[in-house]
């Protein structure tokens, strides 16, 4: 009969009314500033720079090779090499970021620079919360805003994290056993700087970076990205 | 006591006007009642949106507005000092006179609708002894200003909106007029006053009110359809399908402007039930006769709310309709429908007291429904289409 579908809709949304008011589990809202879901792990949103170890400027993993930067679909990276070196996780020396910036308000989340990293140094962030009162600066972030440690990033990714870290310590042991060969033969160069004991990159690099040198001098250099505490409003 | 309650309202009013001089009274008297329709309804108003948006909420397993004042009621507040402070921004090419009166002129009209709805006994602005018709008349101006709005606002969606809204509106103003005919067929009145006291009487302590007669039943159902569609509401929202039109007639519409028309909307639907309520529903008079203590104007102004609760309820369930669909509803099954009810309704009249004539309206009204339905009604099924080129 004509109107039956209506009564039988009527009654449904009915149900779902009243049932909203018995049955928490009908009620699907989370009240998102109190209550939040967990993010799922592969979720991301912008990329960051990873560092190992307590010092996130000398432990930035990034040896400034500009790849990120020229893949970069949208251009959003900005990078300026540094003129000095410094030792980079398998003791090898490398020159750094002076200056590494994105504008997160250009960056469209694709992820191309975290896999064409050679260096596991960029990876993507899942912080959302980055509003700013600053349209133009408060969103250029800076490479002391960009880097996270590496323990932010087993937390945020674990599974990701782990495999990085693996393949990190295995060419980190290859790098080693190429040294002691090298040491065994014709003792010609001076062994890296490397401690002997090979447990996980992030622990032995921490061990090996205060041996950097003009750790002073690089401060002076990069007087636009100084390593004050981050500005209040932003989501750190 | 009791009657001193119901006529609050009214004793109010007389004491007031007493302070005034003689050659004032009238006048002060009727500024009196327009300030309190002006002062009631937006009340109303904004009490239904929030209402609206929580109970929607809840038929969509949501919770609604809960974060302004507890349990979100002050969420009409907020929106009030939203749209006040909120850019009144007139396109260039915009006619700007009358994109300035649509507004004005919707809720205008739209206030004048009330002043011949008996609100409680003795409770109305004016008694004209052709209120209803004055109500259609001032009703069916509504149309202008939806016009208005979308031919001056200068935009393709605007104009598209307003044509959608005013073809719907003429179809559907010839079922609702229809549909209140056979309330003035039985009363003899045009008045609303003399309709709402013709179904003040009791049997066995329930009321004559016109929805329990099978005429009356009918003619409210094709009342509510026609209603719904005339003041824009879900499932007939096709002028504003947010869809397809992005807002219809008010698409240029912001700021304060938007908001009256937002009100103009709500206070047409609250008009239009304050009428299916004193047609069909009674009016003011209570639903039992043991109920007649509680004041006249409670009663109104529940069966109203009611009213608009159904028809949050329906907006919460049904989907919009196609525009073919809603002109087919309203030509070949709503107008035919009312026009059988005439008959029904007359048949009623002359046959005269008894059950003989319960039994055969409902079995005449009931019949052509099913058939009417299972035949002009039934969905067609639409084969793949074929095309032929020229050759």
């Amino acid at each position: 009969m004509l109107g039956e579908g209506i009564l039988k809709g009527l009654a449904e949304t009915a149900k779902n009314f009243a049932g909203s008011f018995v049955d928490k589990e009908r009620l699907t809202t989370v009240q998102y500033p109190e209550e939040r879901l967990p993010l799922p792990e592969a979720s991301r949103n912008f990329p960051f720079l990873v560092y190992d170890g307590p010092d996130w400027e000398a432990g930035l993993r990034c040896v400034a090779c500009q790849i990120c930067e020229k893949e970069c679909p949208p251009k959003c990276i900005y990078i300026d090499k540094s003129k000095d070196k410094k030792p980079d996780f398998v003791g090898k020396m490398q020159i750094y970021p002076a200056k590494f910036d994105i504008d997160i308000s250009v960056c469209m989340s694709c992820q191309i620079c975290v896999e064409v990293c050679p260096f596991e140094a960029i990876k993507m962030d899942t912080e959302y919360e980055l509003a700013t009162d600053d349209r133009f600066g408060g969103l250029l972030l800076d490479r002391h805003q960009l880097a996270r440690s590496n323990e932010y990033y087993h937390k945020i990714h674990p599974t990701e994290a782990a495999e990085v870290d693996a393949r990190l310590a295995e060419e980190k042991a290859k790098a080693e056993a190429k040294a002691r060969a090298a040491a065994a033969a014709p003792p010609k160069a001076a062994p890296p700087a490397v401690a002997p004991s090979a447990s996980t990159p992030a622990t032995t690099t921490a061990a090996t970076r205060p041996s950097v040198p003009a750790q002073a001098a690089k401060k002076e250099e990069v007087p636009s990205s100084p390593p004050a505490p981050p500005k209040e409003g932003e989501a750190r | 006591m009791i009657n001193a309650l119901d006529q609050i309202f009214v004793l109010l009013k007389h004491w007031i006007v007493g302070f005034m001089p003689e050659a004032l009274q009238p006048f002060v008297g009727i500024v009196l009642s327009v300030v309190a329709i002006v002062v009631v309804f937006p009340g109303l108003f904004a009490l239904t949106t929030v209402l609206e948006r929580k109970g929607l909420g809840r038929m969509q397993n949501r919770i609604g507005p809960n974060r302004t004042g507890p349990y979100g009621i002050l969420q009409p507040v907020a929106d009030g000092i939203k749209s006040l402070t909120k850019e009144d921004i007139v396109p260039v090419s915009a006619d700007a006179v009358v994109h300035f009166l649509a507004p004005l002129v919707l809720v205008v009209v739209v206030f004048m609708g009330f002043s011949v709805l008996p609100m409680g006994r003795n409770m109305q602005l004016v008694d004209m002894d052709a209120g209803l018709l004055f109500f259609f008349a001032i009703g069916a101006s509504t149309e202008l200003s939806i016009f208005m709005a979308g031919w001056s606002s200068r935009n393709k969606y605007s104009l598209l909106g307003a044509m959608r809204a005013v073809a719907q509106m003429v179809s559907y103003e010839v079922p609702l007029l229809m549909s209140s005919v056979v309330v003035v067929m039985i009363t003899g009145s045009l008045s609303l006053v003399k309709i709402v006291e013709a179904q003040n009487q009791y049997t066995w302590g329930l009321p004559h009110w016109y929805i329990f007669t099978p005429w009356g039943c009918a003619a409210f159902l094709m009342f509510a359809v026609a209603a719904t569609a005339e003041t824009n509401r879900s499932p007939f929202d096709l002028p504003e399908g947010e869809s397809e039109l992005v807002a219809g007639y008010f698409t240029e519409y912001s700021g304060f402007k938007f908001a009256l028309f937002f009100l103009g909307e709500y206070l047409g639907m609250f008009s239009m039930s304050g009428l299916g309520t004193t047609l069909f529903l009674g009016g003011w008079s209570a639903p039992l006769a043991a109920l007649n203590f509680v004041p006249s104007w409670i009663w109104f102004f529940s069966k109203v709310m009611l009213s608009i609760c159904v028809l949050i309820w329906l907006r919460g369930t049904l989907p919009r309709l196609r525009q073919d669909q809603l002109m087919n509803f309203a030509w070949k099954f709503v107008l035919p429908m009312t026009l059988l009810n005439l008959l029904v309704a007359a048949l009623w009249r002359f046959m005269g007291e008894g059950w003989l004539r319960w039994v055969v309206c409902s079995a005449i009204l009931l019949g052509v429904y099913v058939v009417a339905g299972r035949t002009g009604m039934k969905r067609k099924h639409y084969g793949p289409r074929s095309y032929r080129y020229a050759e």
